[in-house]
């Protein structure tokens, strides 16, 4: 059923674990269809310099978890808000149709960490990058529609 | 690695001895049971030597037995056939919340007919209240269905009770009795049933066969029209290995059940002590007594099914889970659900199904890994405050 990327993520998933003094949080999911995620991002300068996750889920929220914290690793607000789950799914070299929703979760993770960190960050770029924000994300919004 | 397999409730291996007397049936006494000449005719006894061990099995009689291609075809055949050929006398059917989706689909597919279908709840053990049963049912009840035992929570229903109220009040009753067959005892007369569902690879039989047991005289409308085999009741050249399994399977059963149960349900119950022991936060799913000598269904607080199935199957153990991250649908299991379990416990569960082959080894195995496992995935889960 999951491809090779996904059993080594899900079997040795990497940056577990809380951080101290996130600088943001992150905070997804719904008991009710099983998956909850937790992302925990440290930004200096504009860039995620640590990501750090939680999750209660299956094999596919684990591994879309723990890649998700691999990619944003390095990158700029902008670069990581234009993840897409399609994105992380192509980096576990792709989940089955019926696990999909698994990356949606993890870029909804992402996205709402990110967002957790510029409301408490507003400064003369959050408009900018609320803005692009809105543009990637809109896609989820038509999702949940 | 050598798999400890436990997911005995979703298939067995067929037993040596069964895929041995299946050989022949091949391609030596390959006959079609129809014909004449005795190719044929070596065919057809086989098939009625078979006939009379699954009857015997069940206290039932030769000619009540009719063959199908497993459980789900006698499910859908029984609730169909009674709805199709008592419809001028009613069309209320009565069932539960918890029944194998072979009975709760065909129960919705006659909805979408017109038939009115009331689904019973259960209480957190998942046993039917008989007198709901009795509550239910009005002029227009043709059938009551209620399954022998849950298949996931392994819960053993009151069918005496049951059916006694079915028979006073003129409705027919059908038991699915796929889970209990070769396992616990399921006599026809004792259960007081019209109609019971079988299914041969539940109890080391192979797969692709299973009956209906028909009590004389009951109304009923055939679901495979052809060629008039079974004598009429189901159409179609006879699986004659299949059957041949199936009868091996049943005299097997015979034999050993009583044993086999007494075995199987101390090892169960040392599973569920152990686990309740070594894993705090987890709570047993279904009656601790009136339960099938197999089965094990625990919920495990703060991590998901599916991640604790794919763990174990990393360390060689089959189990299976309720979570809806391991359904088709999405959805966790309704029969968790039916029993009042919330659903993060539904997604939390884990069912473990005991079998012939099962030994203490591997259930020490199963207690050493399974806690580890938990560990494992609870420090990765945002619900565990430790």
């Amino acid at each position: 059923m999951y491809s090779a990327k996904v059993m080594d993520h899900f079997h040795n998933p990497r940056n577990v674990g809380e951080m101290d003094n996130p600088d943001g949080i992150g905070h997804v999911g719904n008991p009710v269809c099983g998956d909850i995620m937790e992302l925990y991002i440290k930004v200096k300068d504009n860039v995620i310099t640590d990501a750090r996750f939680k999750t209660f889920g299956c094999g596919a929220a684990i591994a879309t978890s723990s890649m998700v914290t691999e990619m944003v690793k390095g990158k700029t607000l902008e670069e990581a808000l234009k993840i897409s789950n399609k994105a992380v799914a192509e980096a576990l070299d792709g989940l089955p149709a019926i696990k999909m929703h698994c990356s949606v979760l993890a870029e909804e993770a992402l996205s709402s960490a990110i967002d957790d960190y510029l409301s408490k960050n507003p400064d003369k770029n959050t408009d900018t990058l609320r803005k692009l924000h809105k543009i990637q994300h809109k896609h989820l919004e038509e999702e949940a529609e | 690695m050598k798999q400890i397999y436990l997911d005995y409730a979703a298939t067995t291996p067929a037993a040596p001895e069964v895929v041995q007397a299946m050989v022949p049936y091949f391609n030596e006494a390959f006959g079609n049971p129809s014909a004449i000449y005795s190719y044929g005719q070596e065919a057809k006894s086989a098939i009625e030597e078979a006939r009379a061990k699954v009857a015997s099995l069940i206290g039932a009689r030769n000619e009540e037995i009719v063959f199908t291609s497993g459980g789900t075809e006698a499910d859908n055949f029984a609730i169909k056939g009674v709805a199709f050929a008592n419809k001028k006398k009613g069309n209320h059917i009565i069932t539960t919340a918890l029944e194998h989706h072979a009975v709760s689909e065909s129960c919705r597919f006659l909805a979408k007919l017109g038939f009115k279908i009331t689904y019973l709840p259960v209480d957190n053990a998942g046993l039917v209240d008989p007198d709901d049963v009795k509550k239910a049912i009005n002029v227009k009840t043709i059938l009551i269905s209620v399954m022998h035992a849950n298949n996931e929570v392994g819960t053993i229903q009151p069918i005496a009770e049951i059916s006694k109220i079915a028979r006073e009040a003129g409705v027919y009753f059908h038991t699915d009795a796929v889970q209990t067959v070769g396992h616990i005892s399921a006599d026809v007369n004792e259960l007081g049933v019209d109609l019971l569902s079988m299914s041969a690879h539940k109890l080391y039989g192979p797969k692709g066969v299973g009956a209906l047991y028909i009590r004389k005289g009951t109304k009923l409308v055939s679901f495979m029209h052809g060629g008039g085999q079974e004598r009429g009741w189901r159409a179609s050249t006879e699986n004659v290995p299949g059957i041949v399994g199936f009868g091996k399977a049943t005299e097997m059963a015979t034999r050993e059940m009583n044993e086999e149960a007494k075995r199987l349900t101390h090892l169960r119950d040392k599973l569920i002590t152990e686990f309740l022991k070594k894993i705090d936060n987890i709570h047993l799913n279904g009656h601790p007594l009136k339960r099938l000598p197999n089965n094990v269904n625990i919920s495990v607080s703060f991590v998901e099914g599916e991640s604790m199935c794919l763990n174990m199957d990393m360390a060689g153990i089959c189990a299976s889970t309720g979570s809806a991250c391991n359904s088709a649908s999405l959805e966790a299991s309704h029969v968790l659900l039916a029993m009042g379990l919330d659903p993060v416990k539904a997604h939390g569960s884990l069912r473990f199904t005991l079998g012939k082959w099962t030994t203490e080894q591997e259930i020490d195995k199963v207690l050493e890994i399974l806690p580890r496992i938990v560990a494992k995935l609870r420090a990765m889960s945002p619900l565990y405050k430790n």
